[in-house]
């Protein structure tokens, strides 16, 4: 398969760019923030997202979904990076169907048909600490009868208070550092015992710090098998890293393209500031890193779809490269915008916020090259 | 089995029987590179046979058609061999600037006389050529060059001077640029030329580099002769030619971002050097994560020159693309070998011993250095993805 986007993945790119452009432009995102708005996103455009098929596009038709991979998910979300949309879609329609392809049919015959429609909305409940770590995983749940006692925290969850399910990573064996002994729940909205509390992030997202304090789960929660969660966890994983990166490259790509426009536009000394060599080099430099971001990222997701075992590196891979590339991307492009790079009016600063969010989700670049580093021995 | 997958296995059987095992260990350097030409001589009858078997087949020039000598492959068969010849780590078969270069400027401008004439010697490896493009005085200013080719009716006589001409002295023929109207601007008065390089007008002299490799030349024409059935494309239209012709050459020293051709892995060379720590971590920490950091860049780069070159064979993506690629994959090789350098620590700062395979390291790097260099400078790379992609005011 060659390393580019065949013609219906093209399509389904130029679908989803005039889409989110027409109707959730960066304006969209300032609409929710200035009103501040506690939901997190738009309901209304989170079901014209399923009515267009984003939000099923990883379920087989069988299931009702679109039947496609994660190089088609990547499209949306790049486009859904470049606008700054605030949407679920990554945790929902990427990560959670994802997770619960591992696992018993009742949590895909339950939830697949209300993600598809846009009625119900996921939430990843995998971090603890202020650094992603899912090795360090410390919630326990306990054994209680037929089912479960799930007990701890949980930090940086996106949609985490309104979500209608939360995927949760506990441990039920092992010790905190093991991959062993984790095991994935899928735990329902309302559940006793469970608090949320919303934080707003610096890029006017909404992260929810979580508190189970002995949450009841029956043993039909669990997705795949107890103790051995580390399996649709990767996966998990895998495909929220993957749609991250996707979605990281659409922030750096849309910085880039609003820097290069500045840059032709903007006249000092009576000529563009683009003429300037100093700035030329810069921004060539940025467009390169962007390139080879761009194919990492395609790489990664090609290599799920294909299920081929050497999809987990090239993840890392792509989250690291995207992670650097898009910090470069947001940094240069408010340094060339200066005085109005700063403000709040002009978009570029909304980029680097985002950015920022970004890179951290699901591991930042240092935390993939090390781990890639350690699988390769050193 | 779809016609690409019976491709796939006759390819792999071919190879597994037609493959020297010798031509399947990884090359220790660039004394095992077969470059062909009049003057080569054969490191080893493996190396021989393993070319001749190829070129038989065309496939040492994979995608050229078939009538010029070339193996007629598709985009998908050809990258089908590259696979399958990775697989089993075969060696190139033959390195050539006409491969690279010279070809498919032929191949875009030439004549069919011109393609009869001059592509099948350097499918089968007979004929090596080298570039005369840079001068003293015209080296990013390429289009400054003053070597100056008069008409004499059916052929040009030649003086002047080129520099850097990389293997000049190993070389039969050069392809050259040269000046044929001084008068007009600079860009369209110069003229794209070939010419046998044995004639007693044509002096190639080596120049010491820092790596204390000698590989380029200085080039002297006096009163050299080239017929004028060998003008490229149109007199005073060589520019055209030329630039084409750095796009490929671009894209084939990019191919250095891919690393150091099946030596040890960086990591395990620091390791080596440093030790590690009982859980297996490299020892130096900093060290370490300068690695991991160059590991991930190499990682996406690779997946970039798959891309790049699925996209090109298809014939998508922007024209100024190699320049990309290039500016990228130098910087990479170079602070590849930088990290080579600071793993090896004082090893390998070795010049001539034999534990460092006559400072192969140290050589290295500093050979790296003039990966940024050749075929038009990083600069100059920047400046062509401003003005050509980004489409920054001048
Ligand atoms: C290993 C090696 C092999 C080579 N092989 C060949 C060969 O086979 N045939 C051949 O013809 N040539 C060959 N060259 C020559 C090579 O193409 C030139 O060295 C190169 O184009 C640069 O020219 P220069 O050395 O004159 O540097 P200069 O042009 O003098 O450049 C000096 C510095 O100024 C910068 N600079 C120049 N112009 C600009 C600008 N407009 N904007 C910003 N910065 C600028 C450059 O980037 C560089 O850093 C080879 C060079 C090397 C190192």
């Amino acid at each position: 398969m060659p390393l580019y986007l065949t013609e219906d993945q093209e399509m389904l790119r130029d679908s989803a760019e005039g889409f989110v452009r027409e109707k959730a432009p960066v304006a969209h995102m300032r609409k929710l923030r200035d009103a501040d708005d506690g939901t997190g996103y738009d309901p209304a455009l989170w079901r014209e997202f399923a009515e267009m098929g984003f939000t099923s596009i990883l379920m087989s038709e069988d299931e009702g979904g679109l039947g496609l991979g994660h190089v088609e998910a990547g499209v949306v979300m790049e486009e859904i990076g470049k606008n700054l949309t605030p949407s679920p879609l990554l945790s929902t329609g990427i990560a959670a169907v994802a997770a619960l392809k591992h696992g018993g049919a009742q949590h895909r015959d339950k939830w697949y048909p209300k993600i598809a429609a846009g009625e119900a909305v996921a939430a990843i409940a995998v971090d603890e600490g202020a650094k992603h770590d899912p090795a360090a995983t410390a919630m326990t749940a306990a054994r209680s009868g037929n089912g479960f006692k799930l007990s701890g925290r949980k930090t940086f969850v996106t949609h985490g208070h309104v979500a209608d399910l939360l995927i949760v990573a506990a441990r039920t064996g092992g010790s905190a550092g093991d991959a062993d002994g984790i095991t994935l729940f899928a735990v329902e909205k309302g559940a006793k015992g469970l608090k949320a509390d919303p934080r707003r992030l610096a890029d006017a997202s909404i992260a929810a710090r979580l508190e189970f304090d002995n949450v009841e789960v029956t043993a039909d929660a669990v997705i795949g098998e107890v103790d051995g969660g580390w399996g649709p966890l990767n996966a998990l994983l895998g495909a929220g890293r993957a749609a991250a990166s996707a979605e990281m490259l659409g922030v750096g790509q849309g910085a880039a393209d609003i820097t290069v426009n500045y840059l032709k536009e903007r006249k000092q000394f009576g000529v563009p500031i683009g003429s300037f060599q100093a700035l030329q080099h810069r921004a060539a430099h940025l467009y390169a890193e962007l390139e080879v971001a761009r194919a990492a990222v395609l790489k990664a997701q090609q290599l799920l779809d294909e299920g081929s075992e050497k999809a987990h590196k090239a993840v890392h891979v792509a989250k690291a490269m995207t992670g650097w590339t898009t910090t470069l991307a947001v940094q240069e492009g408010v340094q060339m915008h200066a005085g109005v790079g700063m403000t709040d009016e002009y978009d570029i600063g909304l980029y680097m916020k985002r950015g920022r969010t970004l890179a951290e989700l699901f591991g930042d670049a240092n935390y993939h090259a090390d781990r890639l580093a350690r699988e390769a021995g050193y | 089995m779809s016609d690409l997958d019976t491709f796939r296995a006759d390819t792999r059987a071919w190879l597994e029987e037609n493959c020297p095992a010798e031509m399947r260990q990884p090359a220790r350097g660039d004394g095992d590179a077969c470059w062909g030409g009049r003057k080569f001589e054969f490191s080893s009858d493996a190396q021989k046979q393993w070319l001749e078997r190829m070129a038989a087949k065309g496939w040492t020039a994979p995608m050229w058609p078939a009538d010029y000598g070339g193996g007629g492959l598709s985009a998908a068969e050809a990258k089908v061999l590259q696979q399958e010849m990775a697989r089993i780590n075969a060696r190139p078969p033959l390195s050539s600037f006409g491969i690279w270069m010279l070809g498919p400027a032929l191949l875009k401008f030439g004549t069919e006389a011109q393609k009869k004439e001059h592509l099948p010697p350097i499918v089968r490896g007979e004929i090596r050529w080298c570039q005369g493009y840079s001068e003293p005085g015209a080296g990013s200013d390429l289009a400054g060059l003053q070597t100056k080719a008069v008409d004499r009716g059916d052929h040009y006589i030649i003086n002047g001077q080129k520099v850097w001409t990389s293997y000049a002295d190993q070389a039969d023929w050069i392809f050259c640029l040269v000046r044929t109207d001084p008068s007009a601007p600079k860009h369209k008065g110069i003229s794209f030329v070939l010419f046998d390089m044995d004639q007693p007008g044509v002096e190639a002299r080596p120049i010491k580099l820092i790596s204390g490799y000698s590989f380029f030349c200085e080039t002297y024409f006096t009163d050299a002769r080239a017929e004028k059935k060998n003008l490229v494309y149109e007199e005073n239209k060589g520019w055209d030619v030329a630039k084409y012709l750095l796009g490929h050459e671009r894209e084939m020293i990019s191919g250095m971002g891919l690393g150091g051709g099946g030596g040890k892995p960086l990591p395990a060379m620091a390791k080596d050097a440093v030790g590690e720590e009982a859980d297996g971590r490299l020892a130096d920490p900093l060290l370490r994560a300068e690695i991991a950091m160059f590991e991930v860049r190499s990682a996406a780069y690779r997946a970039q020159a798959e891309r790049f070159a699925d996209e090109f064979k298809a014939g998508r993506g922007n024209p100024a693309q190699p320049s990309m690629m290039k500016y990228y994959g130098t910087e990479l090789n170079k602070r590849r070998n930088e990290l080579v350098m600071a793993a090896g620590g004082s090893d390998a700062l070795e010049w001539d011993s034999e534990e460092s395979g006559g400072g192969k390291k140290a050589r290295d790097w500093l050979r790296s250095k003039g990966n940024s260099v050749e075929g038009g400078t990083s600069e100059i790379q920047l400046n062509i993805i401003s003005k050509r992609i980004l489409e920054l005011p001048s």
